[in-house]
């Protein structure tokens, strides 16, 4: 028996918040595959590019410390949002690649006694399952197989672009032909939709400032997976999640045509097959309602 | 030559002036290990059917003329050897113009858009100069290097017809534009950044409409990675003190106002503080579903009631922002 896999969970705001059910649902597929994970409950918000937007460095700073606390404990930081996983692998690379910038950051953080070192590394689960858990055992754990859904991956963008900056972390996922999240339907014996919307941006991200736009792009990745015979959606990304799940009244509305997909979140899916109770993967807190999923 | 590979080129074809419908027409080769797209496409023409049309000039990556998508990545022709697209898509590659609703002539297309977005950030330096200087006008290498990748561009549209907000949205500059814009912003020698901060400012059409979904990046032949350009030029708006107070200013620097009080990002407050009250309605069909459901409570976003949890170790965060902010609203 090969040792335990422990990972230290960056767990993001929304888990925390709006969607409780991908944070449930991750904890309950650890359980099942029997990963140890330890939440980093120290860690704040990745700032989620925004924050980016408005100061870069401190946004540095910022996810230096969450990052440091995962090296206090030698253990991988895993994500459950691609947006976290961009932001933290984002910070982690400029810090490693200029001695300069994380002098200046560890200067900072020394105020609060930590130093950011650079040795975790930072994952998305998704790509944990794959590379280090490995699909054959994920396969070999399947009770409730997935067979009777065609799924639709929604990769999300922060987890494939830009691929320079991902390729260690996501096992050289090709951005134009990505496969992690297709293969993973397959293992869980699900149909997985073949569509050209499946790299495509959700819109999450102009929400606010430009509606219409985000809008029509959540709008043309829904209606493409309709169109293609999927049942449901799935995606590794929880802002992803939000903007297709919560929005598809008023998508609907823009695109001229009704929009309904059940959207689940990546571990959701696993959990599903591993054997989990709808209950229990808390599909009650999705808009779009995904009902009889083992059965549909 | 073993590694010869036998492929098909479904090509897109149309011609603005004859045609009603573009066509595809498949063309079968044999391709070896060195041959690049544009090869390819040079024999269409010369073996197949010589009515064949694409731009190509310099063959070096430099004049930027023969940018098209194969399999929808942007691919700059003479850059890219065929065989390593045949690896990612297949035997069968797609060969379609960069935009296909912005065709003249099968590859050739339209780039109007693309150089009134250009030439709209002033992509030139804007200096007073002195007709009989005294001295040369210096730059330092490290003020060089702020803009020496951003300075590659060969203005060949591949980012700019890869972005998909500008699919949707005719008004968003794009980023090849905004690139440039970034590029004589933090020239030493310029004078005009302050105006082409503002201009890159504007809601609709400047760096807030970018929806981050890093298509440019990969689409960038010279690997320039406009994104991080458009980045760039939404901290200059802070630190320049252009930025104005938006929704999307205040979406961005709002994200404090929940990481200071609980270590996350208030997704309630951080709706409310960048719609302002007033613009609240147009979010409450949402919030009444998100509630329904137990995504947020009824008295998520109200002040002094705490729905959110808090991080542990939060000074330290609280701490981290006091003395590492360097940028205000």
């Amino acid at each position: 028996m090969s040792k335990q896999l422990h990972y230290a969970l960056f767990t993001g705001c929304t888990a925390k918040q709006s969607t409780p059910e991908l944070l449930s649902s991750t904890l309950a597929v650890a359980d099942k595959l029997g990963i140890k994970i330890t939440i980093l409950e120290e860690a704040s918000c990745c700032g989620a590019s925004h924050l980016q937007d408005f100061d870069e460095f401190l946004a540095h700073v910022l996810n230096a410390r969450n990052i440091c606390y995962a090296e206090k404990l030698g253990l991988t930081m895993i994500t459950i949002c691609n947006t976290c996983q961009l932001n933290s692998a984002m910070t982690k690379h400029a810090l490693d690649k200029d001695s300069e910038l994380k002098a200046r950051v560890n200067e900072k953080l020394a105020e609060v006694g930590l130093e950011y070192k650079g040795t975790s590394e930072v994952k998305h689960f998704l790509y944990t399952l794959i590379d280090e858990y490995g699909l054959d055992k994920v396969k070999d754990k399947v009770t409730t197989p997935l067979s009777h859904l065609n799924i639709a991956p929604f990769y999300g963008c922060h987890n494939i672009r830009p691929s320079e900056l991902h390729e260690e972390a996501n096992g050289h996922e090709n951005p134009y032909v990505p496969t992690s999240l297709d293969n993973l339907i397959a293992a869980l014996e699900g149909n997985p939709v073949n569509y050209e919307s499946k790299n495509k941006c959700c819109g999450f991200h102009v929400e606010l400032q430009a509606n219409h736009t985000s809008e029509v792009l959540a709008g043309n990745a829904l209606l493409d997976a309709i169109d293609n015979a999927a049942d449901i959606m799935v995606t590794p990304c929880p802002l992803c999640h939000l903007k297709m799940d919560t929005y598809q009244d008023s998508v609907g509305k823009v695109m001229g045509r009704d929009v309904k997909l059940p959207v689940l979140h990546m571990p959701q899916m696993v959990a599903l097959a591993l054997g989990c109770t709808e209950k229990e993967i808390g599909l009650n807190f999705h808009v779009q309602k995904a009902k009889h999923l083992h059965t549909a | 030559m073993g590694a010869n590979k036998k492929i098909t080129l479904k090509t897109f074809r149309f011609n603005a002036e004859t045609d009603y419908l573009p066509y595809y027409k498949h063309y079968e080769m044999e391709v070896g290990k060195d041959e690049l797209i544009l090869d390819l496409l040079n024999r269409i023409k010369w073996e197949h059917d010589g009515s064949f049309s694409y731009r190509r000039s310099c063959r070096h990556g430099i004049c930027g003329a023969c940018a098209i998508k194969v399999n929808g990545k942007a691919t700059l022709a003479c850059k890219q050897n065929a065989l390593e697209l045949v690896a990612l898509f297949g035997d069968e590659l797609l060969i379609e113009p960069s935009s296909t609703k912005r065709v003249i002539k099968d590859m050739i297309i339209d780039k109007s858009d693309f150089w009134e977005k250009h030439a709209a950030v002033k992509p030139y330096v804007v200096s007073n100069v002195d007709p009989r200087p005294e001295a040369e006008s210096k730059q330092s290498i490290a003020e060089f290097n702020n803009f020496l990748d951003s300075d590659l561009c060969v203005q060949c549209g591949a980012c700019h017809y890869s972005c998909p907000a500008l699919e949707v949205n005719d008004a968003f500059l794009g980023p090849a534009a905004l690139n440039a814009a970034y590029r004589f912003t933090v020239d030493t020698r310029d004078e005009a950044g302050d105006e082409r901060l503002s201009i890159t400012a504007q809601g609709g059409s400047g760096v807030w409409d970018c929806v981050k979904c890093f298509e440019c990046a990969e689409a960038c032949p010279k690997e320039i990675n406009p994104i991080e350009k458009i980045g760039k030029l939404h901290n200059l708006q802070f630190s320049r003190g252009v930025a104005e107070s938006n929704i999307a200013t205040r979406h961005a620097e709002g994200f404090l106002r929940g990481m200071k009080k609980t270590g996350y990002l208030d997704e309630a407050d951080i709706v409310t503080y960048s719609e302002g009250y007033l613009g609240m309605y147009k979010h409450l069909g949402t919030a009444f579903k998100m509630m329904r459901v137990g995504k947020i409570h009824w008295h998520s976003g109200i002040p002094f009631i705490n729905s959110i949890p808090k991080i542990k170790n939060l000074d330290e965060v609280q701490k981290l922002i006091e003395i590492s902010q360097t940028n205000k609203l």
